[in-house]
């Protein structure tokens, strides 16, 4: 099972260490930090790395390589789903997971880390019974704990680990009982040179943050549940009943949660909500090149498209642009040659344009590569696939709950091709 | 307020401080202290000289101080065994903890303390939470008799706490269930031969059941073990697939694809036209898609498993191709995975996509991706014979770009194609010539001028081309040197005109100025084969090229099998087995997929499941799967016999014979780098071996004179030997004439005289006359050789049989196999080669001087560690002590004494094996008991399993 786990920072120190059996010695990260040299992008360091005697398998997250070791068969993703844990469980307890968050709190970090390995074998990673087990710090506590002497470590047992719900604790009360749901559904897409989607494939996810006293058992169903037919739950959902009726029935977990995350794939047609019109040109043997791009709405079910986004990696040759957006602001960096582009909002009557010229290294060979434009995009109120919720009920408690659902649509990895 | 001010230091003295404020009355300021050390703890400063201190601050009430001492304990015990001793009364105090949480805690703590002294007092403790009425307790309990096993093996298993785990198997709470398997199945890994995790259909259900129940982790856990189970019939294999299949929509990747690997496995024993077997074959595709959206190390390890997958069973992929299309911010791990799957899933269908897309990335910026892309174009062309004029028209395209890297890689790519479809796409090559200068790759090189000799005819100035290459001849590498050799001679042969000089040129160089063995040969050969024989060397140099295929980049089949067994696991990753790269290689057990009937019909119960759960036992003679390495090491063995010394004189039909073989040498060493040729030039029939070509080609006559009479002394040697006694297995059909195209041969093993004897019965079943027997060893265990020829006198008409007995040596090669006594045999005749495997007894190889000294058998029984004796029982054995000890003696199994303790007879007995091992063994036998105990004790602990299998056959004989 997992041995060790180091944190290395991005300038390559060592600045934290555990080990749940033996001690593993921390020169074993030489490997990685070779495997880190090699990769020319910090992204681009292979995630399983053997040498002689372990195996390194690291997640680079916020900056932060995790890197765990291993010495005998442990299935790789068994690991990075614990590693994402942890960041997950770091951000959850200090609100970001930094170098920084992690120096400052570095005995709840040991605690944590200690409660959810037990000699490599994961103990307890949901997030609902670690704050049970170990209080978050929170200015408040610090402060009273300072004066009392009380401690942030829970006295009792978790009691959730051992019931048949494990994800809920009991005993739970809320003033306020409400219950929201997030429909956020990201595309992915590849365009091609001509405008025609290559690709395109839509990730959704159904986030909830319920709170809700007692031991509610909700039911969610949709309008159009046959859209998910690729569909992974968090454990709470019964998936007998999924099968059988297409309804979601669970008891929740207490707070923030991922009630379930779907697939759409490239077979169903997806809509892709915004175009592109771009023309960027290099001539050979002149010094100066083109660059044009407009942005129109197309598919957006009406909604408005807003905080649009465009970057492009122009190519090495580039040495200045001189462009004029006729809405939002651009940057060029001439070093990292990353062009961005702040667009804002897309108005259909008076579609964005970027236009005018790039200059090119004197002398030099037209470049070989054509940039690829990435767009970001958010749609509001809209979920693209036309997910819609149709009814939330809830069982098992006599209050009634507030209840609120929101839908979005975001860009994922949308690219054109120029 | 943060930890970080526990890290401040002060000038005085850190660790003076802080014994200081550790020894403080007060409880806040103690914790603090503790905190402190912990937090430089983290950091790597030693504080293991606060031990006492800290150990002081444990017998507290408050939950965090005791944790945090703990943590320290944990960290530092190692390095001050005799302090640790001072925590253990409070572990054992808190084990009696109403709290239940306290008590987990620590017995959890206890067994991460790693010093032996501590472990003797782990034990009692652990044994109650092994049965706390909370199964909170016992959960934590059973990961702790893992980490006990780890400090401590035989403290475990002379404790029973293995019994006690596997009984936990079947305990009410899944939680525990799963921690269980999770403990059982780490300390199986150290154990492969133990039968810990003992799968029968009411475990299994017991499994599935918490399976629902436990969290993700222990789901994994959980599938991991189902995996090693083998079903009963389909009908089960089916029910355990329905009740997994819910798992692969689950959020964790790991369950996801532990999910997979149950189901990949399981599924190979369901009937083909069932209809469950086509909805779980739909079911498989999302899941594996939707792990392409996650992180990008998820998605590497999806891909490595995807890659598997689509190689055993590509119709689950077939539609999805566009998820494999690459992003271009994708890392670089992912972008050539991803490549690597488009082109496994490339076919007429989709080819068009797919070719579009590969020109797209043969434009992007990343080197090593490009280079992938356009050498991926051409395994499209190979693959999808349609696409071929495509992909070609796709490469020229890449080649105008005049883009230095991709054209090199265009032009190594444009020679498989060559090769794999000749006089087709040749009008492309003025294109190519156009880009001579360019290429200073050698690999490229190689390729561009394989096809100017190739072509030669077609290319008008072909001699001026190869001829600009041959001026900086020495500074080629070797790959360029041997290709421009072969391309001229080509050349020569094709044009003989205008280039002798040029030929004449480049064989001197090679032969004389080069200081490369290879390039040496394969120059004198040429200028050999040249000198004397021009139509033969045409034959030969020009010969008809083998077409090659798409098959060369997958995965040999029962590696694939293997593979498929361990998906999700690190083996998967790396695409090697897991006994080739596991820490130690504790003899790992190969995995194979259940059985599954060839028709694909109906399914026979799974026998080899039992190989795979582990007996390792088989007797049964089998054919040796043919394995490309094993293959290989037989193919190298010398089979011609050993008394024809020396060429014959080449007659025309021999030449026929070698020219043959040379045709298929050159090409492999055209489409490889540079294969060593094996062999002399003179054109012997040892060539035929060295060239990897099958000996049948041999010309028959070569084998005839063969030395005689030998073979008689030797039977008659076998025959006088006989009054011994000694147990001779009975002969069993060793390679069934099914397989060796009407050749049977069955037979034993025995040891006269001291000689081991090899006895064969030959029978022809065929039609036709077998002649020029031979028989060749693999390397094995005791280094067992033939130590004289096959004596086959007479050549073997069909329906004869004939006895044979081979003296053996065992002065051979040594290698270790698997099982210990398993013998790869190949035997060859005028018809062919055949392989099969044998299992000898290893009492064949007990040597009559076994008989140990009384006092020496003492004293090296009480040296050999207790670890390395095995008990075993030999049951329904009818014979008294003194009658067991004179049959073992027939075998060399000596008895050194023999002690009779209540009414149970002791016999201490040694054997002496040929390569100097001793084996002690302690024979207990009871007086009206038919079930004797044989305990066995030796140096090397693997034979044990082998000398008891011989002891039970001798004495039931």
């Amino acid at each position: 099972m997992i041995h060790s786990l180091f944190l290395v920072n991005s300038s390559g120190d060592i600045f934290l260490e555990k080990h749940w059996k033996s001690v593993v010695s921390r020169s074993v990260c030489d490997y990685f930090f070779e495997a880190q040299e090699r990769a020319s992008e910090p992204e681009n360091v292979p995630p399983v790395i053997p040498t002689p005697h372990h195996y390194l398998i690291s997640v680079l997250r916020h900056r932060i390589y995790f890197v765990a070791v291993i010495q005998s068969e442990v299935p790789p993703l068994f690991v990075i789903e614990f590693l994402h844990r942890v960041v997950d469980t770091f951000q959850d307890y200090f609100g970001v997971c930094t170098e920084a968050a992690i120096k400052d709190n570095v005995v709840v970090v040991y605690e944590l880390l200690e409660e959810m390995l037990d000699n490599g074998f994961p103990l307890a990673t949901e997030s609902n019974i670690l704050k049970e087990l170990i209080k978050p710090p929170t200015i408040l506590r610090t402060v009273v704990n300072t004066i009392t002497g009380s401690t942030n470590v829970g006295e009792q047992l978790p009691t959730g680990q051992l019931s048949v719900v494990p994800w809920r604790r009991t005993g739970v009360k809320y003033t306020n009982n409400e219950a929201y749901f997030d429909v956020v559904e990201e595309i992915d897409a590849i365009i091609d040179k001509s405008g025609s989607t290559i690709t395109a494939e839509i990730q959704g996810v159904i986030d909830a943050c319920v709170k809700l006293t007692g031991m509610p058992d909700l039911t969610l169903s949709f309008m159009n549940p046959r859209l998910l037919d690729d569909v992974s739950f968090h454990p709470c959902v019964r998936f007998k009943r999924w099968e059988a009726e297409r309804i979601l029935s669970f008891i929740p977990p207490d707070g923030n949660f991922r009630l379930l995350s779907y697939h759409v794939s490239s077979q169903n047609l997806v809509a892709i909500p915004v175009y592109v019109k771009h023309n960027i040109t290099f001539r050979e043997g002149s010094s100066q090149g083109r660059f044009e791009l407009t942005l129109g709405p197309k598919q957006t079910m009406g909604k408005g498209v807003e905080a649009v986004l465009v970057n492009s990696q122009l190519p090495r040759g580039v040495l200045n642009t001189n462009l004029n957006p006729s809405q939002g602001t651009y940057t060029f960096d001439p070093v990292t040659k990353l062009l961005t582009w702040d667009v804002g909002k897309i108005n259909p009557q008076k579609l964005p344009s970027l236009k005018g010229s790039m200059s090119l290294q004197a002398g030099a060979s037209k470049p070989d590569e054509n940039p690829t434009i990435n767009i970001q995009f958010k749609i509001q109120q809209s979920a693209l696939s036309g997910l819609k919720v149709n009814r939330l009920d809830m069982y098992g408690e006599k209050y009634k709950p507030f209840k609120g659902i929101k839908y979005m649509t975001k860009a994922g990895k949308f690219q054109v091709r120029t | 307020m943060t930890d970080s001010k526990y890290f401040t230091t002060t000038k005085k003295g850190e660790i003076f401080e802080l014994k200081a404020e550790l020894n403080s009355d007060k409880k806040e300021k103690k914790k603090e202290a503790v905190k402190k050390v912990i937090a430089s703890m983290t950091v790597g400063k030693d504080v293991s000289a606060l031990f006492p201190d800290v150990v002081n601050c444990m017998q507290t009430d408050n939950l965090e101080l005791k944790k945090l001492v703990y943590l320290y304990l944990m960290n530092y015990a190692k390095s001050q065994p005799d302090m640790a001793i001072m925590a253990v009364n409070t572990f054992v105090k808190d084990c009696e903890d109403p709290n239940p949480l306290i008590r987990a805690l620590a017995v959890r703590t206890m067994g991460c303390i790693r010093v032996d002294k501590i472990t003797e007092y782990l034990c009692e403790p652990l044994r109650k939470c092994l049965k706390d009425e909370d199964p909170y307790v016992r959960k934590t309990a059973a990961v702790c008799v893992a980490k006990l096993h780890d400090i401590n093996a035989q403290l475990v298993e002379d404790q029973g706490f293995l019994d006690t785990l596997k009984d936990l198997i079947s305990d009410s709470n899944p939680m525990v269930v799963a921690n269980a398997v999770a403990a059982l199945s780490e300390i199986a890994e150290s154990h492969p031969n133990s039968n810990l995790l003992d799968l029968n259909p009411q475990s299994i259900n017991k499994l599935l059941t918490a399976l629902n129940e436990c969290t993700e982790w222990g789901q994994i856990f959980i599938l991991d073990c189902l995996a090693n189970y083998a079903p009963r019939d389909d009908r089960e294999s089916q029910s355990i697939c329905e009740r997994v299949t819910p798992r692969l929509s689950h959020a964790n990747s790991a369950v996801v694809l532990s999910a997979v690997k149950v189901l990949m496995k399981f599924m190979e024993m369901l009937p083909k036209d069932l209809d469950y077997y086509g909805t779980l074959l739909k079911k498989l595709a999302p899941p594996l898609v939707t792990l392409l959206s996650a992180e990008p190390e998820l998605q590497y390890v999806a891909l490595r498993n995807i890659n598997l997958i689509v190689q055993k069973r590509p119709e689950i992929l077939k539609h999805e191709m566009k998820v494999f299309f690459v992003k271009y911010n994708d890392p670089i791990y992912v972008k050539l995975e991803k490549l690597d799957i488009m082109i496994r899933l490339a076919s007429q269908a989709n080819i068009a996509q797919v070719l579009a897309e590969l020109k797209e990335y043969a434009t992007e910026v990343d080197v090593d991706f490009v280079r992938k892309a356009v050498r991926a174009i051409g395994r499209c062309a190979i693959k999808v014979e349609q696409s071929a004029e495509r992909c070609v028209s796709t490469l020229l395209d890449l080649i105008q770009t005049k883009v230095n890297y991709v054209v090199q890689e265009a032009i190594v790519v444009i020679k498989d194609i060559f090769r794999k479809y000749p006089n087709k796409y040749e009008s492309v090559i003025a294109t190519l010539c156009e880009n001579l200068d360019s290429l200073d790759e050698p690999e490229a090189r190689a390729a561009m001028i394989w096809i100017v000799g190739e072509y030669a005819e077609r290319i008008d100035n072909a001699d001026e081309l190869l001829e600009s290459f041959l001026e900086g001849f020495h500074d080629e590498s070797t790959q360029v040197q041997l290709q421009l050799l072969t391309a001229i001679v080509k050349l020569f042969l094709k044009k003989p005109t205008e280039t002798q000089e040029l030929v004449q040129q480049v064989l001197s160089l090679a032969t004389q100025d080069s200081d490369n063995p290879d390039l040496r040969d394969r120059g004198y050969i040429y200028w050999r084969l040249l000198s004397t024989d021009p139509v033969a060397a045409k034959e030969v140099v020009l010969a008809e090229k083998p077409l090659i295929s798409e098959e060369t980049d997958l995965i040999e089949p029962t590696l694939l099998e293997e593979l498929i067994c361990h998906i999700g696991t690190l083996a998967s990753v790396y695409h090697k087995p897991p006994s080739a790269f596991v820490e130690g290689s504790r003899g790992v057990m190969h995995k194979r997929l259940p059985a599954r009937t060839g028709s694909g019909e109906s399914t026979e119960s799974p026998d080899v499941g039992t190989i795979a759960g582990g007996s390792g036992t088989e007797t049964a003679p089998s054919i040796i799967p043919s394995q490309g390495d094993l293959l290989g090491d037989l193919l190298n063995l010398d089979l011609a016999p050993p008394t024809t010394t020396g060429p014959p004189p080449p007659t025309s039909g021999m030449q026929m014979g070698g020219m043959d073989l040379l045709g298929g040498g050159l090409d492999s060493l055209m489409g490889d780098e540079s294969e060593p040729l094996g062999g002399d030039i003179g054109g012997s029939a040892a060539m035929g071996a060295g060239f990897g070509a099958v000996p049948a080609v041999m010309p028959a006559s070569l084998n005839a004179p063969m030395g005689g009479g030998l073979g008689d002394l030797f039977d008659l040697g076998g025959g006088v030997g006989m009054p011994l006694g000694a147990y001779i297995p009975p002969k069993t059909v060793w390679l069934p004439a099914m397989k060796a195209k009407g050749l049977e041969i069955s037979g034993t093993f025995a040891r006269r005289a001291g000689v081991i004897q090899m006895e064969l019965t030959l029978t022809n079943k065929a039609m036709s006359v077998m002649t020029d027997f031979a028989i060749q060893f693999n390397r094995n265990s005791f280094g067992l050789a033939p130590a004289g020829p096959l004596q086959v006198l007479s050549p073997l008409s069909p329906n004869q049989t004939i006895e044979v007995s081979l003296p053996l040596s065992t002065v051979g090669p040594v290698m270790k196999m698997e099982p210990l006594n398993n013998l790869q045999v190949a035997v060859k005749n005028n018809i062919d080669v055949f392989y099969f495997s044998c299992q000898y007894p290893i009492s064949m190889l007990f040597v009559e001087d076994g008989k140990m000294e009384r006092q020496v058998f003492l004293a090296t029984w009480k040296d050999i560690p207790n670890e390395n004796e095995s008990q075993f029982q030999i049951k329904d054995c009818h014979l008294n002590s003194d009658a067991a000890s004179n049959k073992l003696q027939a075998s060399n199994i000596f008895t050194i004494a023999k002690r009779t303790v209540e009414g149970q007879d002791m016999l201490y007995m040694s054997i002496k094996l040929s390569n100097g091992i001793w084996v002690l063994a302690e024979l207990r036998v009871q007086t009206g008991n038919p079930n004797y105990t044989i305990s066995v004790k030796c140096r090397a602990p693997e034979v044990s399993q082998c000398v008891f299998q011989c002891c039970e056959a001798v004495l039931k004989n």
